[in-house]
Order: structure tokens, then sequence, then C-alpha cells
């Protein structure tokens, strides 16, 4: 009995935590955007840039959505030699007045195991989960296949 | 005048070498054979892959015009999508000229780029872009040709694939003229790619 009070308790709480955290004051996505998907085979990509506008810095921890089920940011470097390859980037902090661009050819949300095909002129939601546990949730609309940016 | 003579033996020997040393280290048998190495002429390359459309492809087939090509694989997010975008912009820019130029997309993941999964994911983009898929080994003889290179890492997700990114052109005997980078500035590419055509075709070096 006890157990199940407090799994009751715990539900409440984090549907609390969930509502209040809205959004941390201070943080500002812009350019949202994404690839359309072929397929759910293939991982989706997201592309924003994160800026904290508040007076401490910020951690960015992690990724939900319900378009996929392991949705990470990941980090692409090329070397010296021309070589491409992509890592989890961990932990994101931001600094009091820092931008973090998510963006091609470097920091990107990687949406690895899509449950539905991301399609073109739709939209979903991204969560970004912060270090102190609040959260902002990101519209990104899906551009084409072949899209190179929000504003082409 | 006898010491004159020496002298200017000297100064041949010493240019001779000099060059003979570029020579070597540049396109001879002591050229790098790993990072920043020049990739072999088209036609001293030997693989042979299968086209999106099924036809039965190799770096011969590319002789006779100028060629842009490139290593991917159809499940990377990023870099792949990202390349093939630009590179389906600066056909845009040529234009017409892009009918004159082979552009090449060369898988590096034989196991999950079949022919049919390049051919869908090529339709996507510029419709001069061409897949090339094919067998492993086949693959490695390709990108051992390109002195380039891959490299299949695991992930929580399954695989993915490190590999060279950067876009390589030929003139149109198939000559190596020059790379465009993935971290250098996107203007530079077209008028790489005009090099590489030459002003009427021919080759450039």
């Amino acid at each position: 009995m006890k157990s199940m009070f407090q799994i009751i308790v715990m539900a409440t709480l984090t549907a609390m935590a969930g509502l209040a955290s809205a959004g941390p004051e201070g943080i500002v996505v812009g350019d949202p955007w994404s690839r359309a998907s072929i397929g759910t085979s293939r991982p989706g990509v997201a592309y924003m840039t994160i800026r904290n506008t508040g007076d401490s810095a910020m951690t960015l921890t992690g990724l939900r959505t319900e378009v996929a089920a392991m949705p990470q940011v990941h980090r692409t470097a090329t070397d010296d030699s021309g070589v491409s390859s992509m890592a989890p980037a961990g932990d994101i902090e931001i600094a009091p007045a820092g931008t973090v661009a998510l963006e091609p050819g470097s920091l990107h949300a990687m949406l690895m195991k899509l449950n539905r095909p991301l399609i073109e002129a739709e939209s979903y939601s991204l969560i970004l989960i912060f270090g102190d546990g609040s959260e902002v949730a990101v519209t990104v609309p899906v551009l084409g296949v072949g899209a190179r940016g929000p504003e082409e | 005048m006898r010491r004159l003579t020496i002298l200017a033996a000297a100064v041949v020997g010493a240019v001779a070498f000099t060059l003979v040393l570029g020579w070597w280290q540049v396109d001879g048998p002591g050229a790098d054979t790993a990072r920043g190495a020049r990739p072999l002429a088209l036609s001293n390359m030997d693989f042979a892959l299968t086209d999106h459309e099924g036809n039965d492809v190799g770096p011969q087939s590319l002789l006779g015009q100028p060629s842009l090509v490139f290593f991917g694989f159809t499940y990377c997010p990023d870099v792949c999508p990202t390349t093939l975008a630009d590179i389906s912009g600066w056909l845009d820019e040529l234009g017409a000229d892009a009918g004159r130029l082979n552009t090449v997309f060369i898988t590096v993941d034989p196991e999950r780029d079949t022919v049919a999964a390049m051919a869908e994911y090529v339709g996507y983009f510029h419709e001069a872009i061409r897949g090339w898929a094919g067998p492993l080994l086949e693959i490695e003889r390709a990108v051992a040709g390109f002195r380039a290179s891959f490299e299949k890492v695991p992930t929580s997700d399954g695989y993915t694939i490190n590999h060279t990114a950067s876009v390589f052109l030929f003139d149109a005997e198939g000559r190596f003229v020059t790379t465009i980078d993935y971290h250098e500035p996107r203007e530079f590419a077209v008028p790489k790619i005009r090099r590489a055509m030459g002003a009427d075709g021919e080759g450039a070096t």
C-alpha cells in the first residue's frame, strides 16, 4: 500500500514538475528545422540555435520527443584529412549570454529509432531537457530531405 | 673556367635533385599513402560497382567527362544530406553545364545501401547525381584509389560510418584536380568545379 502511495505521490510530483517546466527563463530557441525522413529506419535530424539570455549557465542534458525513441545530441567532427565522424556530444553547457548552434556538420539533434516518418511541411514537438530539471518545448518544422536550412 | 663549370653542374644538380624529390613526395612512390595523399587518376583505379539504375559502372565509365565524386551513406543524418544538398545547389548554379559533369555518390555502407536504397535516396536530390553501390570489397578498392578512408563504428542505434567527406574533382581525362573540403567556404566550390571542367571541357590541371 505504501509503495502505491509513493507511486501516486511521485507521479503527482512528476506531473507538477512537468507543468512547472513550461520553460526556464532565459532560454530562447531560434530557427528550428528538421529534414524529412525516408521512412523510419534511418535516423532523423533537427537543427536550431539555443540562446541563454539568463544570468546563469544552463546545461542541455537531454532530449525527448514523441517522434523518436532515442533522441540525442550528437557532434560531427571533420579532421585534417577530411574524415567525418559522429559521436554523442554529452552535456552541453550554454554560458550566460551564450548561444549554442545545432547546425549541419556540427552539433545536431539526432533522432534515432523514429516512431514515425518525419513528413515535409509537418511539424513535431522536441523537448530540450536542462540540468536544473527545466524543459523547453520546441516546435520543429519539417523541411525537405534535401533542405539546406530554414531560409531556403 | 673549370671552377665555373663545376659550380654550374652543382647548381643544375641541386635543382634536379629538388625537382625529383618533389615529384617523389607528391606523385611518385614516396607519396604519402594515408593523410593528405593524392588520389590516383581515374584511369589507374580499378573497381566495379552498380549505379542506382542497375548499370555496371567503374572508374572507366567516368572518363571523357569531368567528374565530381564523394563518399557517404544514406543512413548518415547530418554530413551526407548536407553535402548532397550543397552539391545539388552547385549543380543548379552550373545550369545546363551540369550535364557535362559526372556527379557520383559512392556508398560506404554496402550492408544497408542496396541499389534500390540508393535509387530512392538520390531521387530526393539533383537529378544529375548518380548513386553507386556494390560489395564491400569493391567499395574498399574504390576508397583505396581515392586515398580516402572509412570505418564502421558501433552506436547505441546500430552503427555509423566515419568516412572521408571531401568532394573529389577530376578532369575529363580522369586526372585528379582538387577536392572541395567539408569545412571550406561554399562559394569556392563552383569555381573549383568549373576549373575541373576546363573552359571548354578540355582537361584542367
